[in-house]
């Protein structure tokens, strides 16, 4: 049997997040009662003219500087034409073969090293309206009673992103598309939620027997709603692939739904499948001409981004990759221990700090003082540990000190804690006995007893040498 | 007594500014001129009672959105529509104080040039109402002419405005691409569509000119117009008039035609003017055919929003693509069909360049042959028909031969330039139209001609049997 090699291409679409809809002033975004977010615009009133939204064009462009595009002198909206219930005007109004964003390259970080994902374009459309068919088996609309529109999401900024047939397996995919997310979030363009639908991938997935040049044919797979989803679509569809080469048959191009329940590819119903959508220059704008000035401006806008930043934070901090990752799920996150990380603490043990305890209490790391952060974490050896998770659980708040905490520092004055260990050992005289005898995992258990009478407040270093001390022979 | 045959807007606003008559008299008399005349001409689709305003009255064509007011585009897939919200040129309109007369007739989605394409029955021609009063824009033009309104806004994809305008005696503008907005106006085709004033004279067509024209930041495409200029001079001293060869030769111009814009030609020496002749072979013997490229192609697109889902006409059917289908073949009628199959054709996959695309480049040397020719010449000048109003039904049976009729109004419109037609004189007791066409944004320039001539020619604008 050959070894195969996957072949897989993404295609993304995000959901801006502006406040007003692409080609008109209506209020954008997630929810509200069905259609009350319309206008004559939206709903392709006779009549009815787009006006660009010059913010969506703007996040486009630092999107394009983020994936390293060329960002075009001249980018043209075409008209791409079809019929459907959730497209008012029988065309969407997108770009063909002049996008604002092309020929890029995305760098997704590994714990091998960087792997370099071609970016083919990006461009900008409308979004469609929402379309909920009543009735059927399917949830289709043939077959259907009847569907209901609603045109509150019709028209808004879409963002399509195009990648190179550059991934090589379902993991590397999801990897992509989880930085590809984080980059989009810390843009503060979108939400990027699959969930929502703010983030949407479809995949082109084919396979080549290893040592092929050339490409065998795709399918397009679709109707995957998370990161799991796409990882266990695109799995699933390349066991098939390999299955149908293996027995001697081929694979056809379809576009392919993925169904959870079963783990299987199932073809689309063809009917759905518009084969000429009969592209044409958008006669009602003009075409986007983002001036030089402009263009620059908003590279120097685009902030570190979430891979660079890994890669700094392991030379920087000197930290394993998987640290140096996790601390950048967040670019808050990343900010807080970079806050932390700067006031002189230990780097390993800050990011210990963070990643473990820190993201256990769920507290937003924006809101959080790194300075007083620090100081309570360099101070950590010197404080209970339950005084020590509390303190976290509360610094979040505006007024959180670490001297607060501070205070609760252990004792370790041998004067003081030397009549406790006196007394404890009087009254455990069988214990004593046998720890003498050889049983000397009974430290614990006379540490244990100091740390209770003392409520924990005991420093346990010179507890343990007291117990030592005096139980020696 | 206001004689409607005969008064222009500028006249009733110096009426009503003087308080000589109200806003109500002036309303008034041409309701009862419409009354009296629409029946037989069939110029409005829609008659308003009255609105908040006081002062001249308008009558606008039907592809113009107005709120609250029934907005059909002459076909019976818009036949219950009424707008939600008003065209920015209704809107400019209504806040220059003019009040709505109603909405007039128009080849359905101002596809055609006779009226007859109406899913409303055609209009008729003032002058001779066994004839067309041209088209789309025939209601406007037929209404200024017979005295139904003192003035009108049309729309021009390939000569709606200024054929109309000719057949029936009026002054049209079709202005420069761009400078008129065309929120709210129902879509042809959008890169050739422009709104424009149809009047009783020059003056008056620059005047409404001025309350339409500007930026619009609702239509991407509009651009800053120069200030207006009411013309004044009676003559054409300084003025280099251009006579494109072409557009005076071609071929169907009637020898009335001809002959009136040669006296037209001659007048425009007299005046002072520098006349010459000049060639754009390429506009003339490409423009139409590139025009029917074009044109269908844009329309197969804008009028696919007409599906029976949010608006308009609906036949119900057992599913959306059923529904679709029966809804359009119902609603639309057989000329918009054939431009959506047409356009629909041009634009398939591996029809495209050879038809839309090459369409379109063809469309850029028509306008450098027209760039060309303004270096030498301020306005070229050409009849605006072949002919003159022809009878209703004489080419009803041809689409090739309706669709000649616009062979000299649609180079210029390709090219995006402003157009202006002037009656110049009578051919077999009809009027004839003269075409001035002009550089990008020089309607100043066509309003300082077409005045001029209009002084040293003289024509009656009132048609003969209602005088």
């Amino acid at each position: 049997m050959p070894e195969w090699e996957p072949v897989i291409g993404l295609e993304i679409h995000v959901q801006l997040k502006t406040h007003t809809k692409m080609f008109c002033g209506c209020e954008s975004g997630f929810g509200g009662e069905p259609n009350t977010r319309t206008c004559p615009v939206c709903l392709a009133f006779p009549g009815a003219l787009p006006v660009p939204n010059q913010t969506a064009v703007e996040w486009t462009i630092k999107l394009g500087h983020a994936l390293n595009c060329r960002i075009a002198e001249r980018a043209i909206f075409h008209r791409k034409n079809y019929f459907y219930p959730d497209n008012p005007k029988g065309y969407q109004i997108s770009q063909y073969d002049e996008p604002l964003c092309i020929d890029g390259s995305f760098v997704v970080t590994g714990p091998e090293g960087d792997g370099r994902v071609g970016i083919v374009r990006a461009h900008l459309e409308e979004d469609a309206a929402k379309t909920i068919h009543v009735g059927g088996a399917t949830g289709r609309i043939v077959g259907s009673a009847h569907s209901n529109v609603d045109f509150n999401r019709g028209g808004t900024p879409l963002v399509e992103i195009v990648t190179q047939p550059d991934l090589r397996s379902a993991d590397d995919a999801k990897r992509f598309l989880q930085l590809l997310r984080q980059t989009i979030v810390e843009l503060g363009i979108s939400d990027a939620e699959m969930e929502k639908g703010t983030l949407r991938a479809d995949a082109n997935v084919s396979v080549r027997e290893l040592g092929e040049t050339g490409y065998r044919t795709r399918t397009e797979l679709k109707n995957m709603n998370s990161f799991n989803h796409i990882a266990r679509g695109i799995d699933a569809e390349l066991r098939r692939q390999i299955e149908t080469w293996e027995s001697g048959s081929e694979v056809v191009q379809e576009t392919l739904d993925y169904e959870v329940k079963s783990d299987r590819v199932t073809p689309r119903r063809r009917k759905e499948e518009a084969d000429d959508y009969r592209y044409f220059p958008e006669p009602d704008l003009v075409p986007v001409e983002p001036e030089a000035d402009l263009v620059e401006r908003l590279r120097s806008e685009v902030p570190e981004l979430p891979g660079a930043r890994i890669r700094r934070f392991e030379q920087q901090y000197e930290l394993s990759y998987y640290d140096a990752e996790v601390l950048n799920g967040s670019a808050a996150l990343a900010a807080l221990y970079e806050q932390v990380a700067l006031d002189g603490i230990d780097a390993k043990a800050a990011s210990n700090v963070l990643m473990n305890d820190f993201v256990a209490t769920g507290i937003d790391p924006a809101s959080v003082n790194g300075t007083e952060l620090g100081k309570l974490i360099a101070a950590r050896a010197t404080i209970p540990r339950e005084t020590f998770t509390r303190a976290l659980t509360e610094s979040a708040d505006p007024e959180f000190r670490a001297e607060t905490y501070l205070g609760d520092t252990l004792v370790a004055d041998t004067a003081e804690l030397e009549p406790l260990v006196d007394r404890i050992l009087a009254d455990n005289p069988g214990q004593v006995a046998a720890y003498k005898g050889g049983k000397e995992g009974l430290l614990g258990f006379f540490v244990g007893q100091v740390m209770k009478e003392t409520q924990g407040k005991a420093d346990p270093k010179v507890v343990n040498e007291l117990l030592r001390e005096k139980l020696s022979p | 007594m206001i004689d409607t045959l005969r008064l222009t807007a500028e006249e009733a606003r110096a009426l009503l500014e003087r308080g000589d008559v109200s806003g109500a008299e002036l309303r008034a008399a041409y309701r009862e001129a419409i009354d009296a005349r629409n029946e037989e001409l069939n110029c409005f689709l829609t008659l308003v009672d009255g609105d908040d305003n006081n002062g001249v009255p308008i009558a606008l064509k039907d592809v113009i959105s107005t709120k609250g007011v029934r907005t059909t585009a002459g076909s019976k897939i818009l036949e219950g529509y009424v707008p939600v919200f008003d065209s920015t040129v209704a809107d400019r309109c209504k806040a220059a104080g003019l009040q709505l007369l109603g909405k007039t007739n128009t080849d359905e989605f101002a596809m055609g040039s006779s009226t007859e394409n109406s899913a409303y029955g055609p209009s008729h021609n003032p002058w001779d109402p066994t004839r067309v009063p041209g088209g789309s824009g025939g209601g406007s033009a037929a209404a200024v002419s017979a005295g139904l309104a003192p003035w009108a806004l049309g729309s021009d994809t390939g000569g709606s405005i200024k054929q109309p305008s000719a057949l029936c005696g009026n002054v049209g503008l079709r202005p420069t691409y761009g400078t008129v907005s065309r929120y709210g106006i129902v879509a042809f085709a959008s890169s050739l569509d422009q709104v424009g004033p149809v009047t009783k004279t020059v003056r008056d067509n620059a005047l409404l000119y001025g309350i339409i024209s500007g930026r619009d930041d609702c239509d991407s495409t509009t651009v800053d117009v120069p200030p207006v200029e009411l013309p004044v001079a009676e003559d054409l001293k300084g003025l280099r008039v251009g006579v494109p060869k072409e557009l005076n030769e071609a071929e169907g111009i009637s020898a009335g035609v001809a002959e009136a814009v040669r006296r037209a030609i001659d007048l425009c020496s007299e005046l002072g003017a520098e006349v010459g002749e000049c060639e754009l072979p390429r506009s003339v013997e490409y423009g139409l055919p590139c025009y029917y490229l074009i044109a269908p192609a844009e329309a197969s697109s804008n009028l696919a929003r007409y599906d029976g889902v949010r608006y308009g006409l609906r036949v119900p059917a057992d599913n959306y693509y059923e529904m679709v289908a029966r809804t359009r073949d119902a609603g639309f009628g057989d000329e918009p069909k054939r431009r959506i199959m047409l356009g629909t054709y041009a634009l398939s996959a591996g029809y495209y360049d050879a038809y839309y695309g090459q369409a379109q480049k063809v469309r850029t040397v028509i306008a450098r042959e027209f760039a060309a020719a303004f270096e030498r010449f301020d306005v070229l000048v050409s009849p605006t028909s072949p002919t003159v109003a022809f009878k209703i039904g004489e080419k009803a049976e041809s689409p090739l031969a309706m669709y000649l009729t616009d062979v000299l109004t649609i180079p210029p419109n390709m090219a995006g330039l402003p157009g202006l037609s002037i009656p110049c004189g009578l051919s077999e007791g009809l009027p004839v139209g003269l075409q001035l066409i002009g550089a990008q944004f020089a309607e100043n320039t066509l309003f300082r001609t077409g005045h001029a001539l209009e002084r040293a020619i003289g024509f009656d604008i009132v048609p003969e049997r209602l005088r």
